[in-house]
């Protein structure tokens, strides 16, 4: 107890260095630099700086810079890409299955994102790109809800160890500036359930543009309903515009795909059906690179319009993260681990490229502002 | 005389210790993990709201009732140290929320605390902003938990070395 009212029982000497001349006191101060000691080293090993062959966020998207090069200001991963606008019409049918308001009858502005899947922002469309529609909805509240979607029936691998290793596999010999074969045999002979993915993947027709282009969620998640009952799904974005193979030659023109999108826009809005197609038990939730029986059930949720498209810039979807995470009330993620490690490597991309200066992006569209929060 | 803090801010003391160091231990291992990213995030952002509002509390019950006087023979420069290590401690615990919740306003993230629960944005969209605060946070952060050594090494100082009874107002468990 302090000595406030009692008489000072010692001096300052009880203060003074003096007081740790003798071995007992000597012992204590062991005592507490030990203490001390571990809790830092604890500290230390829980933020992996003891561990630095680990698999962390940071590696990760190091291995992206390494592997695809530096592009300071654009994303780790689709860094070539265009704004969306639009909105969505709810049409009720989902509410069965889960409570998020986006499923009720009810339009919402959404924004969003169009982008391949290449190395740099400049990387040329092809005929067998992949594409991808990320969206953000803006619902009652503050409430929002996140997703990005590719125009592939699988993902290649399952969780972020086989991204990684997929990843490392593919990087560019610079002898000849492909992957090298045999890396990717390897990788292929290694990892079976990629391999078979991969096979899907080659074997789905490639639709001719981003506007007839089916674009999947490929993680599974869960659907909660009114009473809290969770329901598995996978979700699709299946367009209006009929569906048309991808040509065969590369159309000339390095933004060809975006290009086209455009010229479609101007036709008018473009849509899709937001399809949520119901797990049944037995459906894997865990692994992405496993399609889903055909024959499930697909509830058509809603109607999204997108009215426009815009090159990234300040205000619109350039600054914003697709993290898969940012869930409304009524979705929640599955036991998928693709979907934490998403979360953490678009949380570290997002973080490095706020800070750097920005470029305009290869695709320019225009010069018509649009916001993010949609034309409803 | 009041020989030690009243019963409520020492529960308040011990309660918000052990979630502040939880916090820390919860934000190093979030920033390196990557099968454990969600789980985590989802205990450090409600975590560190019921931390702010509980500093808050703290910050009042501390203004009310006075701390326990120091030891008389306590020498000045450990008094300013002891005064000024708690100063940071306060400062801190309402500056390190109140940075998450700006840079998730910053992003333009929702700042969703639990399912159906958001908080407003205190800061519009700006990856400018979110540039500054992002690293701020984890600064600040660091600079907690070196203050937290400071303070436990201090605690354990009083506690083993000095033998001065200020140890003693804080981890009394009586009444």
């Amino acid at each position: 107890m302090p000595n406030s009212s009692s008489p000072p029982s010692g001096t300052a000497a009880r203060y003074s260095l003096n007081a740790l001349g003798t071995p007992s006191a000597l012992a204590r101060l062991g005592i507490i630099g030990s203490v001390l000691l571990a809790v830092g080293i604890a500290f230390v090993w829980t933020a992996g700086w003891l561990s630095a062959g680990r698999l962390d966020q940071t590696r990760l998207i190091d291995t992206f810079e390494k592997v695809n090069g530096a592009h300071p200001g654009f994303r780790r991963n689709h860094p070539k890409g265009v704004c969306l606008v639009g909105w969505f019409d709810g049409n009720g049918a989902g509410v069965d299955l889960s409570r998020a308001t986006v499923f009720r009858s009810a339009r919402r502005p959404v924004f969003g994102r169009f982008s391949t899947v290449g190395p740099t922002p400049e990387t040329a469309d092809g005929p067998d790109v992949v594409r991808s529609m990320a969206l953000s909805f803006t619902l009652a509240d503050g409430e929002v809800w996140r997703t990005s979607m590719n125009d592939i029936p699988v993902f290649p691998v399952k969780d972020a160890q086989d991204f990684f290793d997929h990843l490392v596999a593919l990087k560019p010999d610079p002898a000849t500036g492909k992957p090298d074969p045999a890396r990717v045999a390897a990788f292929l002979a290694a990892h079976p359930g990629s391999a078979r993915a991969i096979a899907l993947i080659k074997a789905a027709a490639t639709s001719s543009g981003f506007a007839n282009a089916t674009y999947n969620s490929l993680n599974a998640f869960r659907l909660i309903d009114a009473d809290g009952k969770a329901t598995a799904v996978r979700w699709a974005m299946q367009p209006v515009d009929a569906f048309e193979r991808s040509p065969i030659e590369t159309p000339r023109g390095k933004n060809y795909l975006f290009e086209a999108l455009q010229a479609r826009l101007q036709q008018g809005p473009v849509e899709w059906h937001l399809m949520l197609i119901v797990g049944q038990p037995g459906d894997p939730t865990n692994d992405a690179t496993m399609p889903w029986p055909a024959d499930r059930e697909r509830i058509d949720a809603g109607t999204l319009t997108v009215t426009a498209i815009e090159s990234e810039a300040e205000g619109n979807c350039r600054d914003t993260e697709f993290d898969p995470l940012l869930l409304p009330s009524g979705i929640e993620p599955s036991d998928d681990p693709l979907l934490s490690a998403r979360s953490a490597a678009y949380a570290v991309s997002f973080k490095r490229r706020a800070g750097e200066r920005k470029t305009p992006s290869a695709v320019q569209i225009g010069d018509r502002q649009i916001s993010e929060q949609g034309h409803p | 005389m009041t020989g030690r803090f009243p019963l409520f801010s020492r529960l308040l003391h011990w309660a918000m210790a052990a979630m502040v160091l939880a916090m820390l231990f919860i934000g190093v291992a979030m920033a390196a993990s990557l099968a454990d990213y969600h789980r985590l995030i989802a205990i450090h952002r409600p975590l560190g709201i019921l931390i702010l509002v509980l500093a808050i509390v703290r910050l009042a019950n501390r203004l009310i009732h006075r701390a326990p006087p120091l030891p008389p023979d306590m020498p000045r420069p450990l008094r300013r140290a002891a005064h000024a290590s708690h100063v940071l401690l306060y400062v801190l615990m309402i500056a390190l929320p109140l940075v998450g919740w700006a840079m998730l306003s910053a992003a333009g993230n929702p700042i969703v605390l639990v399912s159906g629960l958001h908080l407003p944005p205190i800061l519009p969209h700006s990856d400018q902003l979110y540039a500054l605060l992002r690293p701020l946070h984890a600064a600040l952060a660091f600079l907690l938990f070196g203050t937290f050594l400071v303070h436990l090494g201090a605690a354990m100082m009083h506690a083993l070395i000095f033998r001065d009874g200020v140890f003693q107002t804080m981890v009394s468990w009586r009444r």
